[in-house]
Formats: structure tokens, sequence, C-alpha cells
């Protein structure tokens, strides 16, 4: 832990370029997935298409889909996030279309027969009551999204993942222990606050 | 084109191929297969103390959200590198989704059917095996299902840690900037995850009691 | 037979017992029904019985035997058992369902396999058609008449019914109230029924034990428990038709009168009870009804006269 406190800037620098891709994929992901998941929502066939590519997308190991894309985007932080994005595609599409559906139908009715207009139902009715469960997969997708950029150090992304392929190329124990530990806090402490949130909207929906 | 590239290197190649394509699904089953053997039992006794349950899923979901790669990298100041660290690794990833939907299908068993099995005289064990487990076999399954894909994609990174498997080509092709062998990690990786997915789909349909399926 | 006497459970944070100090006996072949308003501990006391629930004080005895003194396990292979969402397993086919205390037991599999299609008959569900379904594919009725079929597999001398026909539509369960009394024609079994239902109580029970807050308000047949109910809650609970309800326990063939009188117009069958002829008199605006039996051939005439003598007319004020 001496070294942690003679480095801690770069640990920083470090934990700070792991936030920023994460949040970046995290944040098209999720204007992404509402688009396409409010189209899931209303059409069985669209849901079905969406579930089984970002199904399909989902299965195909971390490591292995950065390095398909190399040839497609070389290295660095682009290839990174458009692997976190598919990635979290998959889930929060999903969570989506699932959330909206599950908005009663009665509630919906009402809404319609008191002459609200589709896009003010979607707006003021589905989505807020379709929250909880979005949050719910924004929780996983922000966690899967954490794990990939760790791993994305490896083609020049940055990220915490510096600390620890560095660690093991020069066999240095501490900086892969800060470097696994500060990933492992980072993605805890992601999955508890959105956890807390998801509560909180189940609480105000009850 | 690349692909020809790729398929080219794998024909000069074919023992270090196949070395690594063995050691890629040796790890995977191995990790999957002990992971199985322990979280399933696991959730099998914990099945009737609520605490017990709670304390179980809340842990394994901890586990979860724990990057794959950091569980990895942390085995190897602790027991070095080569291919048992990387089954270690590779066990602790596979653990929490087997436990955690263990745990919440037997749990979501229907209270009534425990309630009339015991009723007519069943044991613990015989309403545990007869009844219980055979409901929450689909659960189950889905989280083996779920734990495979994990496993096999992991195993990708256990080269990092000197575990060998397909991830090797990956790495070396980064390090040279060599694409074909690159893609010859990555492809076949991918479809033996896609491989596994479709396996482990197919037994959990397989394994769904007849009267349970969906029509 | 079942002897329970003294029975006390109590819940940890309850207010009141469960079952406070409860003595009934229920004779060997009678059919015993628990009521209540909930809470009031009958589906406590029937758990007991097979010890899914243990007692707190007293004791109960099944044939004799202090059910306490017996492995749990083995009493309960011997003791029929009928749950309101009945439990039939999902993965197990009909058949499998009707066998499992058979199976338990170690019966031979030809001898299973005919209890099984007899059991089938019984409960009016054709064998070859419903042996190899499975409980999905069942009607809320049909999954209730495995149920029974189930618990009589091991041809057990007790049963118990937690609210059989409860999750069942109102048309449903009046006919497969009507088929368990036909069942229970045949054999000679000891039950102990549950429910909140007073009309299903005077229809099935012998014996209708009613609870209130864990202790045993009245315990008699159902003619006995509508003509004196032993307190203002008893009145209340048996509905303040009484008088109607007694009438609905006589047939009409047990009140008719033979000669001297002239035929009358409207008729009803000889099975039907008083208070569906006093309905038909009161629609058709008549005083009496012929009784017919079977072909249609008059027995005799039912007047309203007689009627109002079956219902005890001035036993009330006699009690007073």
């Amino acid at each position: 832990m001496k070294w942690l406190g003679n480095n801690w800037d770069q640990v920083l620098v470090a934990l700070g370029e792991h936030i920023v891709i994460s949040f970046t994929a995290l944040a098209i992901a999720f204007f992404l997935s509402l688009v396409i998941g409010i189209l899931a929502a209303r059409s069985e066939r669209v849901f079905r298409w969406a579930i089984a590519f970002t199904g399909f997308l989902y299965t195909i190991p971390t490591l292995a889909f950065l390095a398909l894309l190399i040839p497609v985007v070389g290295l660095g932080r682009a290839n990174a996030i458009i692997c976190m994005v598919a990635f979290s595609l998959m889930i929060m599409i999903r969570n989506v279309a699932i959330g909206i559906r599950e908005v009663p139908a009665d509630v919906v009715d009402a809404a319609r027969g008191m002459g609200m207009r589709g896009i003010d139902i979607l707006a003021m009715i589905e989505l807020p009551l379709a929250l909880p469960v979005i949050v719910a997969g924004l929780r996983i997708a922000t966690v899967t999204v954490i794990s990939v950029a760790v791993v994305a150090a490896y083609i020049n992304a940055g990220g915490l993942g510096t600390l620890i392929f560095s660690g093991i190329s020069n066999d240095f124990a501490p900086k892969i222990w800060v470097g696994g530990l500060t990933s492992c806090a980072l993605a805890v402490a992601a999955d508890l606050s959105l956890a807390r949130i998801e509560r909180w909207l189940r609480h105000r929906a009850d | 084109m690349l692909f020809i590239d790729a398929w080219q290197f794998i024909v000069a190649h074919p023992g270090r191929f196949a070395g690594a394509l063995t050691t890629h699904v040796a790890l995977s089953a191995a990790a999957l297969g002990l992971a199985i053997a322990m979280a399933v039992p696991v959730g099998v006794l914990l099945a009737d103390s609520r605490r017990g349950t709670q304390l179980a899923i809340t842990a394994a979901n901890f586990g979860r959200t724990l990057p794959s790669l950091a569980v990895l990298a942390l085995v190897m100041p602790l027991l070095g590198t080569g291919f048992v660290p990387a089954l270690f690794a590779l066990t602790l990833l596979a653990l929490p989704p087997i436990l955690i939907n263990t745990c919440a299908a037997l749990q979501q068993v229907d209270a009534d059917l425990v309630d009339a099995a015991r009723g007519m005289g069943m044991t613990y064990a015989q309403v545990m095996n007869q009844v219980e487990l055979p409901v929450a076999m689909p659960v189950i399954f889905a989280g083996i299902r779920t734990a495979s894909v994990q496993v096999v994609s992991g195993a990708v990174l256990a080269s990092y840690i000197g575990g060998g498997g397909l991830g090797d080509f990956i790495t070396a092709g980064i390090a040279m900037m060599a694409l074909p062998q690159l893609l010859v990690g990555a492809i076949p990786a991918t479809m033996l995850a896609l491989g596994a997915d479709w396996l482990f789909g197919l037994l959990q349909r397989t394994l769904t009691p007849v009267g349970m399926r969906a029509t | 037979m079942i002897e329970i006497r003294g029975l006390v459970k109590r819940f940890p944070g309850a207010a009141h017992p469960a079952v406070d100090n409860l003595t009934l006996t229920v004779p060997e072949g009678c059919v015993c029904v628990l009521i209540g308003p909930s809470g009031c501990g009958k589906t406590t006391t029937m758990r007991m019985i097979n010890r899914l629930v243990e007692p707190d004080a007293g004791s109960i005895s099944v044939g004799g035997r202090n059910v306490t003194h017996v492995d749990p396990v083995s009493l309960r292979r011997n003791i029929g058992y009928v749950i309101q969402q009945v439990g039939l397993f999902p993965h197990w086919t009909i058949a499998d369902n009707i066998a499992t205390v058979p199976k338990l037991l170690g019966w031979g599999e030809g001898r299973i396999a005919a209890r099984v299609d007899e059991l089938l008959e019984r409960v009016g569900m054709e064998p070859t058609t419903f042996r190899a379904r499975f409980p999905r594919e069942l009607s809320g009725g049909q999954k209730q008449r495995v149920g029974v079929a189930r618990a009589l597999a091991a041809d057990p001398p007790v049963m118990l019914m937690d609210e059989p026909f409860g999750a069942l539509d109102p048309i449903t369960r009046a006919r497969l109230q009507d088929e368990f009394l036909r069942i229970l024609r045949d054999l000679r079994k000891t039950i102990v029924f549950v429910t909140h239902d007073i009309d299903e109580a005077l229809k099935l029970g012998d014996r209708i034990a009613i609870l209130r807050d864990g202790a045993l308000v009245q315990y008699d047949a159902p003619e006995a428990l509508l003509a004196r109910p032993a307190d203002a809650f008893v009145e209340s609970f048996v509905g303040t038709d009484r008088a109607l309800k007694r009438l609905g326990l006589i047939m009409a063939e047990a009140a008719l009168e033979v000669a001297g009188l002239p035929a009358p117009s409207l008729a009803i069958p000889a099975h039907a009870n008083l208070r569906d002829a006093l309905s038909r008199m009161l629609e058709g605006g008549v005083d009496s009804l012929a009784v017919t039996g079977v072909n249609g051939v008059v027995l005799g005439v039912l007047t309203m006269s007689a009627i109002r003598r079956h219902t005890g007319a001035g036993d009330s004020a006699n009690n007073q």
C-alpha cells in the first residue's frame, strides 16, 4: 500500500478514464435502448428481433468482441465504447420493453379514455411507471460496462485495467491489487447506488 | 482476405490451435462442473432457511458485480499463474449465477405443492427430490446456462494469467498487430460461447419436465 | 374415530391462543365440519391431526392411537389430505399424482395402475382420457377431483379436507359437493372438513363444530344447530334465514301426505328439498304441490301447512 500512497494520482487518472468511457457508453446505450425499447414494446416482431440480435451480441466473449472490432475501428476508446454499447443494449432494450409492457393495461386505458394522446401517455404514464424496471436494467448494464472497461485497457482505451496489465507484465503485485480492488469497488459502488435508486423508485410507485 | 489468412494460420499451426482449444474447453468445463457441484448443493441445503437463502443471494449478487478480469488478476498474487489459478478464478466467476438461480428457484416453488407433499407423508428428502428440485430445475438450469457463457468468456481472459486457451492468440495478435492471429482466437472463442449457450439452452428445454413445458 | 382432548396451540406474538382447550370427538364414519370466522382456529386444529402443526398441550388420537406416539410421516401416509389449491404436482401426470402415496408405501406397479383407474372412475373422470394428462391441462373442478382421488388412493380411514371447494366457481362447487356426497355413500371414512361457508357445512356435515377464537361454541348435527343455536353468535353465524335453511335439509318425500287430497297442478320431485318446494309454491301462488317419484308417478301431496310444521315453527317460542 506504500505504492498507492506514492502513486495515487496515477490511480485517480486511471479511475477517471474508466468512469468517462463507462459513462459515455452507458449514455449512448441508454438513449438507443429507449428508442428501440419503446418500439419493441409496441411491436412483438421488433421485440423478438431486437432481443435475438442483442442476445447474440451479449454472448460474445468480451476480449473476442474487442478483438473482432480491431480490423474495423482499430484500437482505442472508440472500439471499447462500441463494445460496451453493444453489450448494454441487450439488457436495456429488454428492460425498457418489458417495463413498458408491464404497465397495467387498465391504467393506460384510463389515460386514453381521459383524452391523453399517445405521446403524453408514454411520457407521463408508461415511462415513469416503467422506471424501476428500466433502472434495474441500467444497473446490470453499468456493472457489465465497468467490467468491459477493465479489459479494454489492453487495447489502449485507458482505465483501471492499465494498472492491472502493467502489474501482470512486470510481476508487480501492488499494481494488480490496486487496479483489481479499485475496479471491484467501483463496480460495487455503482451497483449499490443504482440499487438504492431502484428501490426508491419502486417504493414511490406503490 | 483476413479470414483466409486466419484459416491458413490454423493450418500452419495445428498443434498450437488444438492445444489452445482443448485447454479452453477443459478450463471452462472444469470450472462449470466445480461451480455446479458446489452451488447447487449449497442452494438445496439453504432451501428451508430464509435468512440463509437471503445471505447466499446477497453474497452471490456481490460476487456477480465484480469485473471478471479483476477477479482473474487478483488471483495471481495469491496463487501464481497457470491452469490451476485460472480454474480457481473461473469457478469463482461461475458460482454466483448458479447459486442465485438455485436459491431463487427453490424459494419460488409453489408453497401449496410442498404442503400437499408433506401432508401426504413425504419425508423432507422426498419432498426435495421428488417435488421441489424437479419443479425448480428449469430456473436452476437457466442459471447454469448463464454461468456457462460467463465461464467460456472468462476463459478467454485466462490467457493473461497464464491459463492458456484461445485468449493466447488474441493477446499475441494484439501485441504483434497480427490480425489473422487475432481472428484465430476471437472467432473460435465466440463460436464456443454461442455453442455453450445453445447447448445448455437445449439441455434446459429437454430437462424441463414435460408437464411444465411452455406449449 | 378421532378424539381431541384439551387441545391448545399458541402462536408467538398472538394475543390469544389459536386453539384454546378444544375437546371434541368425531365418531367413525362421520363427516365433521369445522367452521367459524377467520382466525377461529379451524385450519390449525385440522393440521394438528396430521401433525403439520404440533400442539402445545392436549392430545389427539386417531383410531385409538395418540398421534404424537406415531412417526409423523407414516401417520400422514395413512390420512388423506386435500387442500384448497389442490397442490397437484405439475411435473407429474394425473396417474402419477394419484399414485403418490401408494408409491411411497411401496405398492406394486400393477396394483397402483388398477387403483388409479378405479379412483378416476369413482371421481367421475374417464381413466383412459385423463390418466396421462398433466395438471395444467385440467380445469379447476377437474383438478380438485384428482385431488380427492389422490387423497383416497391408499384407502385411508381418515381424511382431512381444508376448504377443498373454496377456489371453485359456485356452479362447479355445487356439482363437486354433490359428487362428494355420492362418493361418500359407498365409502366409510371419518372426515374432518374445514369451511367458512355455512351452507356447505349444512349440506355436507353429519356434525358441525362452530369455533370462535379457538374455542368450541357448539357441536351438533345440522338440524339441531338450526333448531337450537347455542347463543347469539351462533344464531347470527348460521344466518337470519335459519328456518329456510332447515327446510333445505328436509326432502319432499319426508313431508308428503298420501291419501284424501285432490291432485294439485304443480309438482316437484320427491328428492327436492322443502325450501325449493316453498319457492315453487310461492312462484305458482299455490298451497300444495304433487310429489312425484320415478317416471312421474304421483307419490303424494305436499301442503304449505306440512311445510310450516317442518320448520318447527313455535320452536323458538319454546326456547324462550
